[in-house]
């Protein structure tokens, strides 16, 4: 019985102490002011967005994102290496402040973590040559797309363009980059990722962006109820898209500016 | 479980890629066997010079794989200026390829003849040209019948790594509907029972054709 009692009242004691620890951490954004530091996470391994370069430091989308938050917080930036698995049990175990890690939306998430305004294109669509003037699905109609079989976009395709659309299937994504760069197609339906990596394997061949199939932007995502962090992040979203700075950093790892009418 | 009733939707699509593979086989075994005749009638008859250029020819084709020559047609050849469709660089892949093999069967079906035939032609006031087509060719063709046939059949079959380059044919049929209903192994089984039973139809034809062509043999 003694030692029950021992046991409810360690147990007592460690709630309270839990409790302590939670209320000190209700306003994650003042915990950054008063640390003077905040911790973000970023991908290691998936670049453009985060990757390590040539001097063994992280580099990307996400990284320049965290400096420049951390810059106009006006605090110093911890970099917390994530991989796609772990960034938001990271959050959730308050190891980190933000996840900058090409955080996509979806229902699952939302009940998990809360998301900012989007900072960084990530779209199906459909890439062409300069040339080649489309601006809709139905601008396809008679026009030859190559597409990777079995992909989102063949699907999206399929289900939407006209039926007088000749959809060219490859096997992977390496063979419809390699059709469009050898010109055996001028458009392409694909991520917009490829459509960087065609960009930097044949500045010549770039694709243009014509439209989008499917968009699903980037977002930071953030502990759940933290409504000061949340304003203070889209503000400076939103402050970095005006300034054009968004779409520096989308013309520095993606090759292209960020889609017509983003963030909006 | 096994459905093959998912399979039903695509039936227009299975069909669609049976018909592209027979229109491909069809016209490149005709261009092909012809290729190949002509080259093995330069091969056993000719001078040296065309000897060695259709030698190099015969040589590269069969030293490398089908599909790296596919794939240097269509993705290859753009950088030098020679843009071809899908379609354009299967049937000269396809001809190609079977040329190349023919040439060698066909060839030793040529090198089959025996001497004193030429010799009797020659007796009769025939010229090379008329030896050739009507002593020649005809007993050397069925002596690698059999062989030549099973080749056709066999770039029938290799027509399948077409679907590569996006031609819609019976791969590509079973490659696309596995993409959309994800029963494998019920696309792939028709898909297989469908490539049999053109091969069994290829070797009938094959055999139709034979029995007429070479009627000559039948004692009356």
């Amino acid at each position: 019985m003694k030692a029950l009692k021992k046991l409810l009242g360690k147990t007592l004691i460690a709630t309270a102490c839990m409790a302590a620890a939670m209320t000190a951490t209700a306003d994650v954004l003042s915990d950054i002011k008063s640390r003077d530091e905040i911790r973000i996470a970023v991908p290691q391994d998936f670049p453009p967005f985060g990757s390590v370069g040539a001097d063994l430091k992280p580099q990307g989308i996400d990284v320049d994102m965290a400096h420049y938050i951390a810059d106009q917080m006006g605090v110093e930036l911890k970099i917390v290496p994530v991989t796609s698995a772990n960034r938001i049990p990271y959050l959730q175990t308050s190891k980190v402040d933000l996840v900058i890690s090409s955080l996509g939306k979806n229902p699952e998430r939302q009940k998990a973590i809360d998301f900012s305004t989007p900072y960084a294109p990530f779209f199906l669509g459909v890439f062409g040559e300069k040339s080649v003037s489309v601006g809709e699905l139905q601008d396809l109609s008679g026009k030859t797309v190559g597409v990777t079989r079995g992909s989102v976009e063949d699907l999206e395709l399929e289900k939407n363009a006209p039926t007088s659309v000749n959809i060219q299937r490859f096997e992977d994504n390496n063979t419809t980059l390699t059709a469009y760069l050898t010109g055996q197609v001028n458009l392409i339906a694909t991520g917009n990722l490829v459509a960087t990596e065609i960009a930097k394997r044949k500045p010549a061949r770039a694709p243009e962006a014509k439209f989008m199939l499917k968009d699903s932007p980037c977002y930071i995502g953030m502990a759940k109820g933290e409504a000061a962090l949340q304003s203070e992040v889209n503000a400076i979203i939103a402050k970095a898209l005006a300034e054009g700075k968004l779409n520096d950093i989308s013309m520095k790892w993606l090759k292209a500016p960020l889609p017509a009418g983003f963030g909006v | 479980m096994l459905n093959f009733s998912d399979l039903l939707p695509y039936t227009d699509v299975f069909l669609g890629g049976l018909l592209t593979t027979i229109e491909l086989t069809v016209l490149t075994t005709f261009l092909g066997v012809m290729v190949g005749t002509l080259c093995a009638s330069i091969r056993q008859y000719g001078n040296k010079a065309s000897r060695r250029v259709v030698t190099a020819y015969v040589e590269l084709i069969r030293n490398t794989p089908f599909i790296v020559q596919l794939f240097f047609i269509f993705f290859g050849l753009p950088s030098i200026g020679f843009l071809l469709t899908p379609w354009q660089a299967s049937i000269i892949a396809l001809t190609i390829n079977l040329g190349a093999y023919s040439t060698e069967i066909i060839r030793a079906g040529l090198s089959n003849i025996p001497k004193g035939q030429w010799e009797a032609a020659k007796v009769l006031g025939m010229n090379f040209r008329q030896t050739l087509m009507r002593v020649v060719f005809t007993p050397a063709f069925e002596k690698i019948y059999p062989a030549l046939t099973s080749q056709c059949i066999i770039v029938m079959l290799g027509s399948a790594v077409l679907s590569q380059i996006s031609v819609q044919d019976l791969t590509y049929a079973a490659n696309l509907v596995q993409s959309r209903n994800f029963r494998a192994f019920e696309s792939y089984v028709v898909t297989a029972l469908m490539y049999l039973g053109l091969a069994m139809l290829m070797r009938y034809v094959f055999s139709l054709i034979g029995k007429r062509v070479f009627a000559y043999r039948e004692v009356r």
